[in-house]
C-alpha cells in the first residue's frame, strides 16, 4: 500500500495545495466517485465530499488550556449492491484513491448482501440541484484570536473575583463545513454550515461539595450562526451571577426528596425533549436496528396515531427548517429535503424521524429527512434534527412561577440518564429554587428528578409562550457503532409538570 | 495505515520545516483502518470502511503554545499546518506553566511491552466478518431469538516525535464483537475486544448472549431497595468509569476530585487494589503518553489505601512530583488520565458468588451511567440485557430492569467478594482489566417497564 508520505505517481497528481482545492476539482471527484461505484457494480451510490474547518478554544482560569485549529477533508461513498449497504471513506482526494474507495464500498455491500433477509428498498425522493447556506451575520473565522480570548478572559477575571470560586473555565467553538452531495439518481447539492458555540463555567469546592454553574447551559450553547451568537449571549455579563451562584450552592440546603410540582427551565427541558422524545422517535431504534448499543424505543409502530404520549397541550415537532437552529439543513445526508414533521400532535404520538431505507417499513411514502453523518468518514444514520416543544399559553417564566403555589424550579443540566427503551429517566440540574405561594424562594443544591416518559409528559399542565422560547443546541449526541456525535437542536420554553418525583438520589 | 518509517518522515519534514522559527515543535500522528460490520434483526445493516490518518502539530515559542490539526498529510499539507502554527502561536497568551518539550525517553519498562500487532487480525476480510455474523444469526435462530451487534477488525497506530529528538511509534491490531440477542420480553448481551483474534470468539459471545436472553425471559418486577449485587465484569467496569479521573493530578489541582487530601489514607475496603499498567498481558493501548513519555506502572490504591495519583508533565511539575506518563496531548483542560487500569482480582467466579448469596441481584450490564454528585461520587444508571434475581444460592429468574443511585466511594468500601480479573469491554468507558465483584448494600431506586 502506498503510504501518504510517498510522492504521488504521475496519474495521481492533482492540484492539492494545502487547504483549498478548487470547487471544480471537488465536483469532478464527486462525479468520478459515482461513476467508479457504478462501474464496480453498484445499483445505487451517493457520495459526500466534505471540507470542515474548525477552531476550539478552551481556557482554565487565566490560561489557554486548549487551542486547536484544523481542517478535515475527505469523501464518504455509500453504495447499494444486491440490496446490501456498503460504505467506504477516504481522505486521499485523488481520482485513483476515490476509485479504490468506491470499489471497496461495493465489495462491502456485496458482503452485506450475503447476509440479508430482504434487500434494502429506498423511498422515492425528487431529484434536486441546489445550493444552500446556513445564515450568519459575522464569520467567526474573521474574528481575531485576541478578540475571542478577550471574551473568555474577561469572563474568567470576573468569575475568579468572586470569593469562594475555585476554578473558572471557558470554551468557544467554531466550525465551517462545506458539503457536496451527489447521487446516481442525479441529485447534486452544495451546502455550507457555520456553527458556533460558547460556554463559561464557575466551580466552587469545599470539604463537602463540588458545585458548578454553567452559562448559557451545560456544555454551552451551540447554534447554526456566526460570531454574533457569542456577542448575543454576553458571557462576561453573566459571569458574576454564575460565580456567585456556584459559591452560594456550597451552603444551600439539599433539594428535598418526594413528589413535587416541577418547573423546568428551557435548557433543561430541551435536554428532556432530546432524551425522552427525540431518541424514541428515531425509526431505526423503533425497528430494533440500534438495540445493541444506543437501544430501542417504547414508541413501536403499533403505537403510532394511538398512544397518548403527553397532555393535549404537548406538541413536539422535528423541524429541520428552523432558521439558526443547530439541527437545521437544506438537505439531509442522503439528499432528502429538510422537513417539519410532527412527532406528537395535541398529545398523541404522530410521527417518526425516518430515512429512505426505513420509510417503507412502516408504510411511509417518503423519508422524513433525518439521515445525518458526523463527518465524511461516517455512514449516515437516522439522527435528530431540531426536536422542539411548540410554545404554549402560560406566558413568561415569571407568570408561570406566579401561577404555582408550591413547587421547585430546576435549571441547567448537571447529568442525564435514561433506559434503553426510553421509559425511565433521571436528570440532575445544577441549581434549583423553591417556589412558595407564587414566588421564587430559597436556593437548593444537588437537585434531581425522575420518572417514566409518558407519565411525565402527561403531567405537563403549562407551557410558557414564545417570549421565553429558545432554540437550544446540543453538539454531542452519541449514537451508532462506531459511535458518532451529532449536532441537534431543541427549542423549548419553560414548562410545568405536576407531581414529579424529585431528589431520588438522596432519598 | 502509516508505517513507522512514514511517520518518521513526516516528523522530520515538520521539524525541518519549522527550523529555528520556534522554540520547539511536536508532531502527533494517529490513524485507523478498522472496518465495522453491523447487524440487527438477523441481517446485516451496515458495512463500513474508513482509513483515517490525522496529524497534529504543537509549536512552542516564547512561553506560548498552540496545537493545529489536519488530515492532509501531503508535503504541502504538513508544511501548511506547521506554517499556520508558527503564525498563530504569536497570538496566544503566555503560559507560565508551559514546559519545554521532553527529550527522548529511555525508560526501561519499554522492553517488556507485549506485541499487540497480529497479522491474523489484519487478514480478516469483509466476507469473514459476514460469515461470522451469519453464524451468530444461526445461534439466534436456533434459540428463536433475533440478533443484533457489531463485528470490527483492523489496525490503529499512534506516533509522536518532537524537535528534541523524541520519537515513538505504536501500532496495534483491534478486533471487537458485541452481540445482543432479543426475545419477546428479554435481551442478553456479550462483548469482547482486544488486539488478538483469540480474544474475540464470536460464536461463544453469541451463545452467551442467547443464554442470557432465554434465561431472563418473562421478567418480573422486584421492589427497589438495597440489595447485595453480583456485578459481572462488564457491569463493574462500566459502573466505575466516572471514578478514574479522580485519580489524576489535574483533578486534585482543580479541586474537582472526590478524593481531595486523601493521599495515604484508607479510602476503600482492604480487598481493593487498583493499578495502572499498560504492560499487563491483557491490556491494550499505547505505551507512551500525549507528550511521548513512557507510561509507568503505578499502584494507585493498595489494599484500600490511596497510594499514588497519575500525572502528566504539567500536573507533576505543578505538584512537585515526577510524571508517570499519563499526560493527555497538550494543551488539554483535563490534563491527565489513567488509561490502563488493572483492578487486582481474586479467585472467585461469578458462580461462586451466586452460590454464596442468599438473596441478591446479578447484573450483566449497566447503562447510561452518569454522575449525580461529584463530591459524594453518586452515579445513577440502569441495568440492562440480563438482570436476575438470586435466591438461596441460585439464579431464580429474570427481573425487570432497575435504576440505581449509588456512591462509587461506598461501592468500593462494600466489596464482599473479588472475582477473577480479566480483560473486559463495556460501553461506558474504555476496556480495562477488572474482576467481577459482589457488593453489599447496592441502592436500587426505581424499576422500569421491561
Amino acid at each position: 500500500m502506498m503510504s501518504r508520505h510517498d510522492e504521488p505517481r504521475a496519474r495521481d497528481k492533482q492540484p492539492l495545495d494545502g487547504f483549498t482545492p478548487s470547487e471544480g476539482f471537488m465536483d469532478s471527484l464527486v462525479l468520478h466517485a459515482l461513476d467508479a461505484a457504478q462501474k464496480a457494480g453498484a445499483d445505487y451510490a451517493d457520495v459526500r465530499l466534505i471540507e470542515e474547518q474548525y477552531e476550539y478554544i478552551q481556557t482554565k482560569d487565566l490560561l489557554v488550556s486548549g487551542f486547536n485549529k484544523g481542517v478535515s477533508r475527505g469523501a464518504g461513498i455509500r453504495v447499494l449492491k444486491e440490496g446490501g449497504w456498503g460504505f467506504c471513506a477516504t481522505q486521499k482526494l485523488t481520482k485513483l484513491e476515490i476509485e479504490k474507495a468506491a470499489k471497496r464500498a461495493v465489495e462491502l455491500a456485496a458482503a452485506s448482501a450475503s447476509c440479508m433477509r430482504s434487500p434494502i428498498s429506498l423511498a422515492d425522493e425528487p431529484v434536486y440541484s441546489a445550493v444552500w447556506a446556513s445564515p450568519h451575520l459575522i464569520d467567526p473565522f474573521s474574528i481575531s484570536t485576541e478578540d475571542k480570548l478577550d471574551v473568555l478572559m474577561s469572563s474568567a477575571r470576573t468569575i475568579l473575583g468572586v470569593k469562594g470560586v475555585t476554578l473558572a473555565q471557558g470554551r468557544l467553538s467554531f466550525v465551517r463545513e462545506k458539503k457536496t452531495f451527489a447521487s446516481t439518481l442525479g441529485t447534486k447539492l452544495q451546502q455550507t454550515f457555520v456553527r458556533s458555540g460558547c460556554c463559561i463555567e464557575a466551580f466552587a469546592t469545599n470539604e463537602m461539595e463540588r458545585q458548578r454553574r454553567s452559562y448559557p447551559k451545560h456544555v454551552g450553547q451551540f447554534e447554526l450562526a456566526g460570531w454574533e451568537m457569542v456577542q448575543g449571549w454576553d458571557l462576561p455579563g453573566n459571569a458574576q451571577r454564575i460565580a456567585e451562584e456556584a459559591v452560594a450552592l456550597l451552603s444551600a440546603p439539599q433539594c428535598p426528596s418526594g413528589q413535587s410540582d416541577l418547573i423546568l427551565g428551557s435548557s433543561q427541558l430541551g435536554l428532556q425533549i432530546h432524551e425522552s422524545c427525540g431518541h424514541p422517535s428515531e425509526l431505526d431504534r423503533a425497528l430494533g436496528q440500534e438495540i445493541n448499543f444506543a437501544g430501542a424505543s417504547f414508541l413501536t409502530p403499533d403505537k403510532l396515531n394511538d398512544l397518548k404520549y403527553g397532555a393535549p397541550i404537548v406538541n413536539l415537532v422535528a423541524d429541520a427548517t428552523a432558521p439558526g437552529a443547530l439541527g437545521s439543513f437544506g438537505f439531509d445526508d442522503e439528499g432528502v429535503a429538510a422537513q417539519k414533521v410532527y412527532l406528537v400532535k395535541d398529545g398523541t404520538f404522530k410521527g417518526y424521524l425516518s430515512s429512505r431505507d426505513t420509510a417503507h417499513l412502516i408504510g411511509l411514502g417518503r423519508s422524513g429527512g433525518s439521515m445525518r453523518a458526523q463527518s465524511w468518514s461516517h455512514a449516515p444514520i437516522i439522527r435528530m434534527t431540531n426536536i422542539s416543544l411548540v410554545p404554549g399559553a402560560a406566558g413568561t417564566l415569571d407568570d408561570l412561577i406566579s401561577d404555582t403555589d408550591n413547587g421547585i424550579l430546576m435549571e441547567t443540566n448537571q447529568s442525564w440518564s435514561i433506559d434503553q427503551m426510553r421509559y425511565n429517566f433521571q436528570f440532575s440540574t445544577e441549581i434549583a429554587w423553591e417556589i412558595k405561594n407564587g414566588k421564587r424562594g430559597r436556593m437548593f443544591k444537588n437537585p434531581s428528578y425522575s420518572g417514566v416518559t409518558t407519565e411525565f409528559w402527561n403531567s405537563c399542565d403549562a407551557i410558557c409562550g414564545a417570549d421565553d422560547y429558545v432554540e437550544w443546541g446540543e453538539p454531542n449526541c452519541g449514537k451508532g457503532q462506531p459511535c458518532q456525535t451529532m449536532w441537534t437542536g431543541h427549542g423549548a420554553s419553560p414548562a410545568r409538570f405536576r407531581g414529579v418525583q424529585v431528589g431520588t438520589a438522596y432519598s | 495505515m502509516l508505517t513507522e518509517e512514514a511517520c518518521r518522515k513526516i516528523v522530520d519534514l515538520a521539524t525541518h520545516h519549522a527550523g529555528k522559527a520556534v522554540d520547539g515543535i511536536e508532531v502527533h500522528l494517529l490513524g485507523t483502518d478498522v472496518e465495522t460490520s453491523r447487524f440487527a434483526n438477523n441481517e446485516m445493516t451496515q458495512h463500513q470502511a474508513n482509513t483515517i490518518d490525522k496529524l497534529a502539530v504543537r509549536v512552542l515559542s516564547e512561553g506560548r503554545q498552540i496545537r493545529l490539526e489536519t488530515d492532509d498529510l501531503s508535503t504541502a499539507g504538513v508544511c501548511a499546518v506547521v506554517d499556520g502554527a508558527i503564525n498563530a502561536v504569536k497570538l496566544m497568551e503566555k503560559d507560565q506553566c508551559l514546559l519545554p518539550l521532553p527529550p527522548t525517553d529511555n525508560e526501561s519498562e519499554w522492553h517488556s511491552y507485549p506485541d499487540r500487532y497480529e497479522q491474523e487480525v489484519t487478514r480478516i476480510t469483509a466476507a469473514d466478518r459476514a460469515a461470522a455474523i451469519s453464524n451468530m444469526i444461526g445461534v439466534a435462530a436456533d434459540n428463536k431469538l433475533s440478533a443484533a451487534g457489531v463485528y470490527a477488525s483492523g489496525t490503529n497506530f499512534e506516533a509522536l516525535g518532537n524537535s528534541q529528538g523524541l520519537f515513538s511509534y505504536h501500532r496495534e491490531t483491534h478486533v471487537e464483537c458485541s452481540v445482543t440477542m432479543c426475545g419477546s420480553d428479554s435481551t442478553g448481551w456479550a462483548k469482547a475486544q482486544g488486539p488478538h483474534e483469540k480474544q474475540v470468539n464470536t460464536l461463544e459471545l453469541a451463545k452467551r448472549a442467547a443464554f442470557k436472553a432465554t434465561s431472563s425471559a418473562s421478567p418480573e418486577g422486584v421492589i427497589p431497595g438495597r440489595y447485595t449485587v453480583i456485578l459481572e465484569h462488564s457491569a463493574f467496569l462500566d459502573l466505575l468509569a466516572y471514578l478514574w479521573w479522580d485519580f489524576t493530578g489535574t483533578s486534585h489541582l482543580d479541586k474537582r476530585s472526590s478524593l481531595l487530601d486523601k493521599l495515604g489514607e484508607k479510602v476503600f475496603g482492604d480487598n481493593v487494589t487498583i493499578e495502572d499498567d499498560v504492560y499487563h498481558q491483557e491490556q491494550a493501548g499505547c505505551p507512551f503518553d500525549g507528550e511521548g513519555l513512557a507510561r509507568k506502572k503505578v499502584t494507585i490504591v493498595e489494599n484500600g489505601i490511596l497510594r499514588n495519583l497519575v500525572y502528566g508533565r504539567r500536573s507533576a511539575s505543578r505538584m512537585g512530583v515526577a510524571p508517570t506518563g499519563h499526560g493527555l496531548p497538550e494543551p488539554n483542560a483535563l490534563g491527565d488520565n489513567p488509561m490502563n487500569l488493572v483492578i487486582v482480582g481474586n479467585g472467585a467466579t461469578v458462580a461462586d458468588m451466586v452460590k454464596s448469596t442468599e438473596k441478591g441481584i446479578l447484573l450483566t450490564r449497566v447503562w447510561y451511567v452518569r454522575q449525580v454528585d461529584p463530591a459524594r461520587k453518586i452515579v445513577t444508571g440502569m441495568t440492562r440485557d440480563g438482570t436476575f434475581l438470586v435466591e438461596n444460592g441460585e439464579i431464580s429468574r429474570g427481573i425487570k430492569n432497575l435504576r440505581f443511585n449509588v456512591s462509587l466511594l461506598d461501592i468500593l468500601k462494600n466489596v464482599v467478594t473479588v472475582g477473577h480479573a480479566r480483560r473486559t469491554a463495556g460501553e461506558e468507558g474504555v476496556p480495562q482489566v477488572v474482576p467481577a465483584m459482589k457488593i453489599a448494600d447496592f441502592n436500587f431506586t426505581e424499576v422500569t417497564r421491561f
